[in-house]
């Protein structure tokens, strides 16, 4: 059996990068995420694996050479906290348009602005709807236990590199943060040259040799070509849509409200329900692992069989907005959340639920 | 068998390591641990905290209001934490620097001279051993085994010729617990 050890949630997400064959990693230091470039510097993952670790001059130069690295079909990633990743906005969506393979890791504290540094999860809407200009999607996976944050770097390369998109890991402070015991995967080597040309010499930069030059590029000035280009991205996301979404249902099947929380908030929100639980009051969890996709399906299934949702985020209230789409109206949908760094309380979201609920 | 732990202290007490030499030991004893530390400004003030979780079961939230056991070394953490300890649990403190001594007589509350006993061993570093000791004492969710295996886990190699210092701490501090108030 493979060993269990007790890691910090971002030396876990660096840990699994150098294990599952990442070729690359560009970032810009930022609390509460330093432990991942720090993890990798001690690591020396260059002389182990040959995979690059670089301190880029900003977040701006680290993004960049994330859609450089993408473009030649290298398995690449970087990392940041909720500042850093608004600064790494226009690159994202560079690469989205280019439809280019890559990891975005975001452990995020409070906003808006440089806020502060304590865990948040106040950039969902960022995340999931776009962040950076245009219509596009990142994949985005919300871990919310450390053996999550190992799964979902390989998850996020396996599905980035699946539809040619990049992918998010959004985690918070106390994921980050915190120790929890995981199983490392076993490692798998780095592609090599033969391997890349393989699997994506029909678009990647792998050297022009005897074939028609490769263009990675997001700029088309003919717009009824770009509207073609864009109905294409809007296939794939109806595809995502269509067979990536992932989520946990606990103690749903007798539940009379259900809680809507992903991350660390999930977890507090299962405290919150062996509290309920010990009153009397049945509450379910519906925990998005997907946030992009959304769930929608599952949580709209529910409505037949429960009084109401309760969104609980550390944020003013984002994702909520998409638990509301999925219920159309049928059954009450409320909201409670911490801002600005502020961590709930598995007793006061115990509270809140009875308050909005009259329970 | 659910055990939520809150120690807190200043930075340098060894407050963080010994809740990491506590959750490495949990996890030789096959239970289920999470290890939450502060890490925001009031650290870099000078205060640490770490929130320490055994449990038979799967592990819920990380983050606590309320403890089965808290842990206090300096008189900050004292005015936070005995509030938060839950009815009927435990606190421990060193009395090295507290003015304002817990005052709850519905928890269990024991003293250990930590610091007096690490200075007069000679060795400031084995502080955080002998407290936790004084905490093993009471609440034996750990085997002396166990904790052995923890701290190799948890040490770097170059540092497991100490593990011997550090078990004779633990046992020191198991000695020398003192009983204020017991349910």
């Amino acid at each position: 059996m493979a060993e269990v050890k007790l890691m910090k949630g971002n030396e876990v997400i660096a840990e699994t990068a150098i294990r599952c064959g990442c070729d690359g990693y560009f970032g810009y230091p930022i609390t509460p995420q330093s432990e991942v470039m720090e993890t990798l510097m001690l690591r020396k993952p260059w002389e182990e694996t040959g995979m690059v670790v670089l301190q880029a001059e900003s977040e701006l130069a680290a993004i960049n050479m994330v859609y450089g690295g993408a473009s030649c079909g290298k398995k690449v990633m970087t990392s940041s906290s909720s500042p850093g990743i608004s600064l790494k906005q226009e690159g994202i969506t560079y690469i989205a348009g280019a439809e280019l393979p890559c990891l975005v890791v975001d452990v995020m504290r409070g906003g808006p602005g440089l806020g502060t540094i304590q865990p948040s999860q106040s950039d969902y809407f960022q995340a999931t709807k776009g962040g950076g200009h245009g219509d596009y999607h990142l994949i985005v996976l919300a871990p919310a236990s450390v053996q999550e944050m190992s799964d979902f770097v390989v998850l996020g390369f396996e599905l980035a590199f699946k539809y040619r998109n990049p992918a998010m890991v959004l985690a918070d402070g106390v994921i980050g943060q915190m120790m929890e015991k995981v199983v490392l995967p076993d490692y798998t080597p780095r592609w090599t040259e033969e391997e890349i040309e393989k699997m994506s010499g029909d678009w990647a930069l792998t050297g022009k040799k005897n074939r028609q030059h490769h263009i990675i590029t997001s700029l088309e000035l003919e717009a009824p070509r770009q509207e073609v280009f864009n109905e294409k991205l809007q296939r794939k996301y109806r595809e995502i849509e269509a067979n990536e979404v992932r989520y946990e249902a606990l103690y749903c099947e007798d539940a009379d409200y259900i809680f809507v929380a992903y991350g660390s908030c999930a977890r507090i929100c299962q405290k919150s329900i062996q509290l309920a639980r010990e009153e009397g009051i049945k509450v379910g969890l519906l925990r998005p692992i997907t946030l992009y996709p959304f769930p929608t399906q599952p949580i709209s299934d529910l409505c037949s069989k429960v009084k109401g949702f309760l969104s609980v985020e550390m944020s003013a209230g984002q994702m909520v907005e998409d638990v509301r789409l999925a219920v159309d109206g049928r059954v009450k949908v409320d909201f409670y959340g911490r801002m600005g760094g502020v961590v709930p309380t598995p007793e006061e979201i115990v509270v809140a639920l009875k308050n909005k609920f009259k329970i | 068998m659910t055990e939520e732990i809150i120690i807190a202290g200043f930075g340098g007490q060894g407050v963080l390591s010994m809740g990491k030499i506590l959750a490495y030991s949990g996890i030789m004893q096959d239970q289920e641990v999470s290890w939450m530390p502060s890490y925001g400004p009031e650290m870099r003030g000078g205060t640490a905290n770490v929130t320490v979780i055994i449990s038979d079961e799967r592990i819920s939230s990380p983050v606590l209001n309320a403890f089965d056991s808290a842990i206090v070394l300096n008189q900050q953490s004292m005015d936070k934490f005995e509030p938060l300890v839950k009815p009927g649990g435990t606190l421990i403190y060193d009395p090295n620097g507290i003015t304002h001594h817990p005052t709850r007589t519905d928890i269990s509350i024991y003293q250990i001279e930590g610091a007096r006993l690490a200075a007069e061993g000679g060795n400031p570093k084995i502080f955080n051993m002998i407290i936790l000791g004084g905490f093993l004492k009471v609440k034996p969710i750990i085997n002396l085994d166990n904790l052995e295996k923890g701290l190799k886990k948890s040490l770097p190699a170059r540092h497991h010729n100490l593990i011997p210092m550090n078990i004779e701490a633990v046992q020191t501090g198991m000695k020398e617990l003192k009983v204020i108030h017991q349910l």
